[in-house]
């Protein structure tokens, strides 16, 4: 079972000092909701449990302080976090020598299944130091992983703008969905600068709208589909539709998707004399 | 009022603003200035240092400012001051209208433009052929209630 085999393996790593902390996922009881923990000795390593209602993506951890100063981390990640964690690494926001990346396959999390694991095609993880369990990646078609937008794109404009005023009004700023983010890492962000105050931090419709653009825009090229920040979003805001329009984009124009190709240049930070400009008179 | 800003009955006059690069829109805007190009008083030019620096959230505070219309504008291709600013700013608007769609924010609101030092011309026949749609569209009451709203 891949929980015996992944407490067996963190309980090695920290025995023989490969790492200082293990950032895995925790459970109070058989049927309860999954959280983070921070396993520091090899004692405890039965607090870590895998099943299919992990479904924080732990990479958000890594930028933390808090964390930083506990050592030298072990991460364990599905096929999707792990995709956070490529992006991180062109970004340079942290060494992959000075970490041990636990991959498990993951046949999809929720009862029922999370919307993105409907069009999931990293179900086992590619690059990472360990993997335990099996699962098979096959490809998925485009617009399969873009349905729901599409469905939303079908709205007319006054529609959409409709939807998102009905939407944003229930935020109220708690900023969940920028702490849950992996992505989300500016020491101090941009809606927090007050000289000049570029974002109304009231949580009118005004400052939500000018608050959710920035946000999604930051994460323009950048934001692999984890969908945490509409997991923790306590109003419920389908903030998905707008990662998904600017991951949509970013497909159809450049045939990039974030987190995919380790390899790959950011198409934010570069550009081509190529591209598109049929907008632009 | 000139005659090119005469209102259309009702008194609505567009408020448009225009963020222009310094070294290429510009001047073009001096150009049509020095030229005696007249074009609509409904402008109101914010001066840049280059495209590349044209930041998505200015957009966004034009709207909340009451804009009816957004203009950016900035070097051709090749042109820029900075080597490659318009070339970056170029990529992050492709990707930002698509954001805006998504919004349902009325696209035919935000204009992007290329131009040069020597497009005074140019220069006037856009600010007059913005001015002239966005009269006829009216105001942008859409995100006026975004910001009316408590």
């Amino acid at each position: 079972m891949i929980q015996d085999e992944l407490r067996q393996l963190c309980r090695r790593l920290l025995e023989d000092g490969t790492v200082q902390v293990v950032i895995g996922y925790g459970q109070s009881s058989d049927d309860g909701p999954t959280y983070p923990v921070f396993v520091t000795d090899a004692a405890d390593v039965d607090r870590l449990v895998w099943n299919d209602q992990c479904f924080a993506n732990l990479t958000t951890y890594l930028k933390r302080k808090e964390v930083k100063a506990l050592g030298k981390p072990a991460i364990i990640v599905k096929g999707c976090d792990e995709r956070a964690l490529a992006v991180l690494e062109k970004e340079s926001q942290i060494d992959r020598t000075q970490m041990v990346v636990i991959g498990v396959a993951c046949e999809g999390v929720g009862q029922p299944r999370e919307p993105k694991c409907a069009a999931c095609d990293v179900h086992m993880p590619r690059f990472s130091d360990h993997v335990l369990g099996q699962a098979a990646n096959t490809p998925v078609e485009a617009d399969r992983r873009y349905a729901d937008l599409e469905a939303f794109m079908k709205r007319s404009p006054a529609e959409r703008m409709a939807y998102w005023m009905n939407e944003l009004s229930r935020c109220f700023k708690c900023y969940a969905c920028r702490a849950t983010c992996p992505m989300c890492y500016c020491e101090r962000c941009i809606v927090d600068k007050n000289r000049p105050q570029a974002i109304d931090t009231s949580p009118t419709l005004k400052g939500n709208f000018a608050w959710h653009i920035a946000r999604a825009f930051h994460l323009a090229g950048r934001c692999v589909g984890c969908d945490e920040c509409t997991r923790v979003c306590p109003a419920g805001i389908d903030l998905r539709l707008l990662n998904m329009s600017l991951a949509k984009a970013a497909e159809d124009e450049f045939g990039y998707r974030a987190g995919v190709d380790r390899e790959a240049e950011p198409i934010i930070g570069s550009y081509s004399l190529k591209d598109k400009e049929s907008f632009i008179r | 009022m000139s005659e090119h800003a005469g209102d259309n009955g009702n008194g609505f006059e567009p408020k448009i603003v225009a963020y222009v690069c310094n070294w290429c829109t510009y001047l073009g805007a001096d150009l049509a200035g020095t030229n005696r190009l007249a074009y609509p008083p409904n402008v109101r030019i914010i001066r840049l240092p280059c495209t590349g620096r044209i930041d998505f959230n200015l957009i966004i505070k034009a709207f909340e400012m009451k804009a009816d219309a957004v203009l950016v504008s900035g070097c051709h291709p090749g042109d820029c001051h900075y080597t490659a600013g318009n070339y970056h700013a170029r990529r992050r608007w492709m990707l930002f209208r698509e954001l805006l769609e998504t919004m349902g924010i009325d696209m035919n609101r935000i204009h992007f433009t290329w131009i040069s030092a020597a497009e005074g011309r140019k220069f006037q026949q856009i600010i007059t052929e913005i001015t002239e749609k966005t009269r006829q569209m009216g105001p942008y009451m859409d995100y006026r209630k975004v910001c009316e709203a408590s």
